[in-house]
């Protein structure tokens, strides 16, 4: 009986040095299995006198599980550092880029299309498109520019053969509309169109959209009060808005828009010429002519047009500074939108 | 047009300074371009005189001479102008003046001999482009006398950009009347003396063009002195409006232009055969213009002709054999009205364009020859003398345009603009602006417009009228008023932003090329197969309609491999064109893509591999997912691929049995001729078809049985496509089998040459049980044994 606390001693020594549970458990099995060091001391207890006895069993047993407690605290310490020793080995570096691939955009002309397309879809205007080699009628007769016309020389014309051009303006849409549809008309019409005309601000194609109304009581307030409105949605911003009179075959009264300078707000600049102001649109009300062209009743009817540059708008919403960066679609220019 | 600020003030000065008056014009519709100073910034420069001139001791080309006009008296300047001579008086820049451009005058020694000052020619002190020599200013100029005061340079050039509609506008008295309108200030209409005639002596003029001619009024002026130089005032008025001095007798034509806007021509009479007639050409008739430029005429340009030919293209351009010269004795002047219709175009069509033809074109008023001849009479006698003969007229009344009367309903008036006017506002508005007032009630009025308002002839060019004066930003604004409909919002149509969305989130980037092409691009894709051709492209790069999106997208692809960029996905939408046999040109709304370099960007975790026809393929696919029925899409194998396509490696797209587009590898030869070192792969489809293949969704009921699935591998002949194999088990399954996919593919070693194997996973389910072993096992047998019928089809 004597060495049980020289057994203990021991066992607990080598308990706490125990490297991983392998040797942990041949620890346990040395001491406290069946032939263990420990559990053999119970055979020696048939020695003892029946006084003796109970005392050095409950002592044997003491030591046996003070023992297994070390050995399941020894081990739940063992568990503890393996699963973060794993942990250890399994982490990475998170710094390292995703797997994935690389977003493509919209054309910078499509982004500006969709927001002003969105704007008007807003106040219910629907979108309206039309062919690009137009006949003569529907690029310029309808739209009161006859052949004679000095306006035609101003817009230096791609002929495709006698009768046919790349329409010059998105405007003939106009007139299909009104040939097949019934007032109310309340559409834009986007689209490319063409003109004879390449230097550092033009290029052969561009953009347009072109807003047409048609209904009873159309006057020249509401115009002015869709453009307005209009220009302060697309610029998102209190912009100064100003009109003035201008000349449109197929309009009447006309007017040119004017913005405050974007770049300056109204105190002068390059961009705006040391005017204040930047010309972004054209509009006014439709010419009687063009309803008599298209069989709408202009006693009855009346309405407004009004039309404008995509490319000049994304320049000036996107700070884009040269108009030929649209059409050279160079990535480094397009991943920008 | 461009006009000087004085003259303008000379005809309506109101009590507005520069910004000012041209703010009012501007957003009258008059827009003003540019302002800009008549001279350069210059001080210190006054009239000075040379009273005697010394060779230069030391320089051949220099000379010295005594100027008066300095306050402190005579000063000697080095001077190498080679005009410079005894009596001439020219501006002086005195020691201390400042020359634009930042020169100073200093007190110097030029090749060893003094100079106090500088003589200047026009150019120098940017008051005009005479580089010549000296400024010779009239003798009468007071010596001494500042120049800016004596010139009267504090004036400004405005440059007024006009509306083709306002050809009134395109004088002095144009613009007078209009800032006269708009500051509610009186004109001061210069008198106009007509002098009598000194003579009888007439040529007799034919009017033989009906409306394009039927006014025109000339007179001779015999014993002319052309020697005699056009006054410095006139010279000066000349060169602010933007005209340069020529002679005597063209520059008062030309001021006379400027001034009311009537375009004249002055013949040299001697040089004139006989009788004028105004005539359409012959064709083939031939005419040297003053520009030195010979023209073959159209029978349907107006002539002025004489007994010999034509001698002027009238209203545009004057002949060379007939114009003025240093030996004209004797002029005839015409002053005459030409028809807009008869005009317009015709100088365009010979490449010709003058300060002539820009106002016919646009309309010259047709009550204003005769006054124009008695003007430039005046002005003539005043400057080369002469004997005046009788002003003729020949006229055609009833070709003349009619005064036009316009009704204008007051309530038309206030529902176009929304607004109510007061009438004596409408009245005082539109007599200031020179209509007149016949008839009115409490409902409307009757106004004539002037014959020089060629743009005005419907109640809408009225309300116009009173808009512009009356000031747009006065006129009241709305917000809209009228209630919106609720729209329709179709599901069984995609929208393109969806497409283009859908696309870009894929990695795709959206460009937009020109839709014209390289007509030699064309050939590489097409052949001789025909395009539509610009008749006049702006060069010839840029001379034929695309027939497709792809050229664009491969010029695309090439502009980004200069750029070093190795890996790229684009796509476009938008119209091809193409000839078409019965319906004149097919313009059709497509949507193209290109994928060209690896199949992902270079990364730390994947291998780089090249991409392969079914990389296009497989995005194909993800976009027709999103019409929620990929199903109905086919891909066949084409009988005739377009020819920039390689044939093996292009697939036709079906939708419901028809054409929908192609998908495929470019021709390998294209590859090599364009220089590219990798196979571009490209789909095109069209769009409209695409766009309305969708449908809403309709739900179809879940199973809640598992689902089994049996793998499959046979050996078949490699020519059988899987498309095929697809639709035999399909049929041959039954109504249990849900999904058939392959997940092997393989030639090659172990397999005879001519077969393939082809692994499939099958999978079966039914919605209202679990499907029992036996029931698998009956349709897989069937499988099989359709297969083996069909392809002699062996198990593997």
């Amino acid at each position: 009986m004597e060495n049980l606390n020289a057994l203990s001693d021991e066992a607990l020594v080598q308990i706490d040095q125990a490297k991983n549970l392998r040797d942990l458990d041949s620890i346990r099995v040395d001491f406290l299995g069946k032939k263990g060091k420990v559990t053999v001391l119970s055979k020696g207890l048939g020695k003892l006198s029946a006084d003796e006895r109970p005392a050095a069993g409950a002592k044997i047993n003491q030591a046996k599980q003070n023992l297994q407690s070390a050995i399941d605290q020894r081990k739940a310490s063992l568990e503890k550092a393996e699963i973060e020793r794993k942990l250890q080995s399994e982490s990475i570096d998170v710094t390292l880029p995703g797997r994935h691939t690389s977003e493509g955009r919209r054309h910078p002309i499509t982004r500006t299309l969709e927001r002003i397309e969105a704007i008007f879809a807003t106040a219910g205007y629907e979108v309206a498109e039309g062919p690009e080699i137009e006949d003569d009628f529907h690029n310029f007769g309808a739209l009161n520019i006859p052949s004679h016309h000095p306006a035609r020389a101003l817009h230096d014309t791609f002929y495709v053969d006698d009768e046919h051009v790349l329409r010059t303006h998105t405007s003939p849409v106009q007139i299909r509309t009104m040939e097949t549809q019934e007032p109310p008309i309340r559409i834009i019409c986007p689209g490319r169109v063409y003109r004879c005309d390449m230097d550092l601000t033009h290029t052969p194609m561009f953009h347009q959209v072109e807003g047409l109304v048609v209904d009873t009581d159309i006057s020249f307030a509401d115009l002015k009060g869709v453009v307005d409105q209009f220009l302060k949605a697309f610029f998102e911003a209190d912009v100064s808005v100003r009109f003035r009179p201008s000349f449109f075959p197929f309009t009447e009264p006309s007017a040119e828009v004017d913005i405050q300078c974007t770049q300056c707000w109204g105190k002068g600049c390059r961009m705006c010429k040391y005017t204040g102001w930047l010309e972004v649109m054209g509009c006014g009300l439709v010419h009687p002519n063009v309803f008599a062209a298209c069989n709408v009743d202009a006693e009855k009817y009346s309405g407004y047009a009004f039309g404008m540059g995509v490319e000049r708008l994304a320049m000036l919403r996107y700070g884009i500074n040269d108009l030929r960066l649209f059409f050279e679609n160079e990535l480094d220019f397009l991943k920008q939108f | 047009m461009k006009l000087s600020e004085a003259w303008l003030r000379e005809w309506v000065n109101p009590a507005i300074d520069l910004d000012e008056l041209v703010a009012k014009v501007t957003m009258a519709g008059l827009e003003v371009d540019a302002v800009e100073p008549v001279a350069g910034d210059f001080s210190h420069v006054v009239v000075g005189e040379i009273v005697s001139i010394e060779q230069h001791p030391d320089a051949d080309k220099l000379r010295v001479c005594q100027v008066r006009g300095a306050p402190e008296g005579k000063r000697q300047v080095v001077c190498g102008a080679p005009n410079a001579r005894v009596g001439i008086k020219v501006p002086f820049a005195l020691v201390g003046a400042k020359l634009p451009g930042g020169l100073e005058i200093k007190q110097a020694k030029l090749r060893g001999v003094e100079s106090s000052g500088m003589l200047c020619g026009q150019d120098e002190l940017h008051a005009g482009d005479d580089k010549s020599g000296l400024w010779e200013l009239p003798l009468d100029a007071p010596v001494g006398q500042d120049l800016r005061d004596f010139l009267k340079l504090g004036d400004h050039v405005i440059e007024i950009d006009l509306t083709p509609n306002r050809s009134d506008c395109l004088s002095i008295a144009g613009i007078a009347r209009e800032v006269a309108v708009l500051t509610d200030s009186s004109l001061s209409i210069p008198d106009i003396n007509s002098s009598p005639p000194a003579h009888d002596e007439k040529i007799d003029v034919i009017l033989d063009a009906g409306e394009a001619c039927p006014r025109y009024v000339g007179r001779v002026i015999n014993n002319v002195d052309v020697s005699k130089t056009t006054p410095l005032w006139m010279q000066e008025k000349l060169r602010r409006c933007g005209v340069r001095p020529i002679d005597p007798v063209v520059d008062v034509t030309n001021y006379v232009l400027l001034e009311l806007g009537q375009p004249m021509h002055a013949f040299d009479k001697a040089k004139l055969n006989g009788n004028i007639c105004v005539r359409f050409a012959q064709s083939h008739e031939k005419l040297l213009l003053l520009n030195d430029q010979e023209v073959e005429l159209n029978d349907n340009t107006l002539v002025i002709a004489d007994e010999a030919g034509p001698v002027a293209m009238a209203g545009i351009m004057g002949g060379a054999q007939s114009a003025v010269s240093g030996d004209t004795k004797d002029i005839f002047l015409e002053a005459a009205f030409f028809s807009p219709v008869a005009i317009a175009g015709k100088a365009r069509s010979y490449g010709l364009h003058t300060d002539s033809s820009h106002r016919f074109e646009r309309g010259v008023d047709y009550n204003l020859p005769q006054k124009a001849i008695e003007r430039a009479s005046e002005l003539l006698l005043e400057i080369v003398g002469g004997d005046l003969g009788p002003v003729s007229e020949v006229v055609i009344p009833e070709a003349l345009p009619s005064i036009k009367k316009v009704t204008l309903k007051k309530s038309r008036l206030n529902s176009i603009l929304g607004f109510e006017f007061d009438a004596s506002l409408i009245e005082s508005i539109l007599t200031r602006l020179g209509l007149n007032l016949i008839s009115s009630n409490d409902s409307e009025w009757v106004f004539d417009v002037p014959s020089y308002r060629f743009d005005i002839a419907i109640d809408a060019d009225l309300i116009e009228e009173i808009a512009r004066i009356y000031g747009y930003d006065r006129l009241p604004t709305n917000i809209s008023k009228s209630a919106i409909d609720l729209s329709v919002q179709s599901e069984n149509k995609l929208v393109k932003t969806s497409l283009v969305r859908h696309l870009t989130s894929r990695g795709f980037n959206e460009v937009i090329v020109y839709s014209f092409i390289d007509p030699d691009w064309h050939q590489l894709f097409y052949g001789d197969e025909p395009a539509v051709v610009l008749k006049n492209p702006i060069s010839r790069e840029l001379g034929t309609m695309r027939r497709s999106i792809v050229p664009g997208l491969v010029h695309t692809l090439k502009t980004n491999l200069n750029r070093q960029n190795d890996r790229i996905r684009i796509f476009e939408t938008g119209l091809t064109f193409s000839p078409s046999a019965n319906a004149g040109y097919l313009q059709q709304k497509s949507i193209a893509a290109l994928i060209y370099g690896p199949q992902c960007s270079q990364n730390w975790c994947e291998t780089k591999s090249e991409i392969d026809f079914y990389d296009l393929k497989g995005e194909v696919e993800a976009l027709f997912e999103l019409t929620g029925n990929a199903a109905q899409f086919k891909f066949v194998k084409p009988s005739r691929p377009p020819a920039f396509l390689h044939p093996g490696q292009t697939a036709e797209i079906k939708l419901a049995d028809e054409n929908l587009g192609y998908l495929g590898a470019l021709h390998p030869l294209l590859v090599k001729k364009l220089s590219l070192t990798k196979i571009p792969f490209v789909f095109e489809m069209q769009l409209d078809k695409l766009l309305r293949a969708t449908k809403a969704p309709l739900y179809t009921p879940i199973s809640k049985f598992p689902s089994v699935t049996r793998d499959l591998a046979i050996l078949i002949d490699r020519e059988i496509e899987f498309a095929e194999v697809e639709q035999v088990v399909r049929d041959a399954s039954g109504q249990n089998l849900k999904s058939v996919a392959v997940f092997d593919q393989y030639m090659g070693q172990g397999i005879p040459d001519s077969k393939k194997s082809v692994a499939f996973n099958l999978t079966f389910q039914d919605n209202s049980r679990t499907l029992n072993d036996d029931e698998i096992l009956e349709a897989m047998n069937a499988i099989i044994s359709r297969l083996e019928q069909q392809f002699e089809a062996k198990l593997r």
